[in-house]
Formats: structure tokens, sequence, C-alpha cells
């Protein structure tokens, strides 16, 4: 997705546990903490908090176990996360907003509105998603940092 | 309006955050799902809803909200009101149903900070 890798100034990556749900949050906490602390503008912390949120649950959600890593580089970060599960057995349907095989322990945790895909294109510049059905998922997401519009501190 | 005001007309009870209470809150927005939260809600608005869990908290720190009240009395665990308070998100808790509390707000001015959805979902 990039050429860039060797200007990483910040790699961090973080395990998910699937299914555990009463940790659904923290590592997408986490990541917005070192956002924070590398003084990103709000705009990207809000995309990021976001689309990185969406992103844990859906490894809780449909996967044994993943995990997330984030790359921050002068001009863009970068979020990978891979993980073993279900996998999705058609992204373009997934990738449509309603569309959900959320069970009801899902919903119960206030998730599985079929949103969470759509959401993260939504806030992120370059998203990239593959998945292998009954094996895992692939999702790599682009902010960039240097454009005007991440630079606003409102939407 | 404030949300000390926001106390008084749905008479809430505030659970955490009373020296926050001069806050404004621009808008509000209301649901039962964090998906929703996550893709419908605005930065600095006040999160009407029932869901207690602490990733409640997570969700409304997420994107930048700036309270969260609770509707038919429910009252978040130990755990929720800890993580509000780290997060600096104040939590109020009002026995009104979510269409009651939505309608007293409204009435008093309080405006929505996503009116309708596109394509079906995409709030905007």
């Amino acid at each position: 997705m990039d050429g860039t890798e060797n200007n990483i100034l910040i790699h961090k990556t973080f395990h998910i546990e699937g299914g555990n749900f009463q940790n659904a949050g923290l590592i997408s906490d986490q990541v917005k903490k070192i956002l924070k602390e590398a003084g990103l503008p709000k705009k990207v912390i809000r995309r990021t908090s976001i689309a990185t949120f969406e992103a844990e649950m859906n490894v809780i959600c449909y996967a044994q176990r993943g995990n997330l890593s984030l790359f921050i580089t002068p001009n863009f970060l970068k979020v990978v996360v891979e993980d073993e599960g279900h996998g999705i057995p058609d992204i373009n349907l997934a990738m449509s907003d309603g569309y959900s095989t959320a069970d009801e322990k899902i919903r119960e945790w206030g998730f599985g509105a079929g949103m969470g895909l759509p959401n993260i294109r939504r806030n992120t510049d370059e998203m990239v998603l593959t998945s292998k059905f009954r094996e895992g998922t692939h999702l790599e997401f682009i902010i960039y940092l240097d454009r005007q519009e991440n630079m606003l501190p409102f939407e | 309006m404030t949300l000390k005001e926001v106390k008084e007309t749905t008479n809430a009870e505030v659970i955490s955050g009373d020296h926050d209470l001069k806050k404004e809150i621009k808008c509000a927005f209301a649901a039962e799902l964090l998906s929703d939260v996550l893709a419908l809600s605005q930065e600095g608005a006040l999160l009407i809803t029932g869901f207690t869990h602490p990733q409640v908290v997570y969700a409304a720190d997420a994107a930048n909200l700036c309270a969260i009240l609770f509707v038919r009395g429910r009252w978040p665990n130990e755990a929720t009101q800890q993580l509000a308070i780290q997060k600096k998100i104040p939590l109020l808790s009002t026995s009104y149903m979510m269409f009651e509390t939505c309608g007293l707000l409204y009435e008093y001015g309080l405006k929505t900070c996503a009116l309708k959805t596109e394509n079906g979902r995409d709030g905007k």
C-alpha cells in the first residue's frame, strides 16, 4: 500500500482475543492514547479511534484471535489487523451498509448492525480488505496526516 | 444548553462529573447500538442511551462525545463509572423513557446532531 516503510516513527502491535467482549474498546483506547501523545490533529485521532474500535470489534465478534498493528510515519498512519477466524465469504456484501451475520450475543453488546466495515471505509483515506473464508481476514487502512481536510478540528 | 439544564429538564441524577455541569451541549444523539454511536454521532454531542456497559464510554470517547445520559433509570456499574471519570465524560441518569427524554430536551431547544441518514445508513 505504500513505499515508505523506512520512515516509521512509531510501531506498536496489540493482541486481540476473540470473543472477549468484556475488554472490547481497550485496544482502540490504547491506540488513541498513542495518537494523542504523538500530538496528531484532533480529527485524525477521532477518525482513527472510530475505525480502530470497529476493527477491534470485528476481531472480537468473528475471530478466535487477531493482531492490530499501528504504524505512524511523517505523512500517514496505517493500521493493519490480521485475524484467524470465520473470514468473510463475500466481501462486497460485507461492505454494504446494514449487512450483518451477527448473532444475538454480538447484538447484546451493542454491535452487529452491519455498519462496521462501511464505517471504517468512511473514516479512512485508503482501505484494503482481503479474506479467506474459514481462515481469517486481513484489513489495512491509512489516514493521511498531511491532508488539509484532516487538519480541521471539527468535521 | 448546558449539562445542568439537561439535568434539570430531564430531572436526572448526576452519577459522575458533577463539576462539569457548565459544559455546553451543542447537540444530542440517541441510540441503543454502539454501532450507531460510532457511525452516526457527531463530535461534542450528548449521548442518550440505555446501554450501560463500559463499552459505551469507550465508544463515546472514541467519537469525542461530551456526556452520556442514561434513560429508564439505568445505572452503570462501577467499572463504567470509573472509566467515565478517567475519560472525563460526565454520566447522568433519568427515570424517563427514551422517547420522553428526547422529547423534553428537544422541546427545550436541544437539536439533533444527525437529521437523516443517506442510503439507509450513512448519517450526515
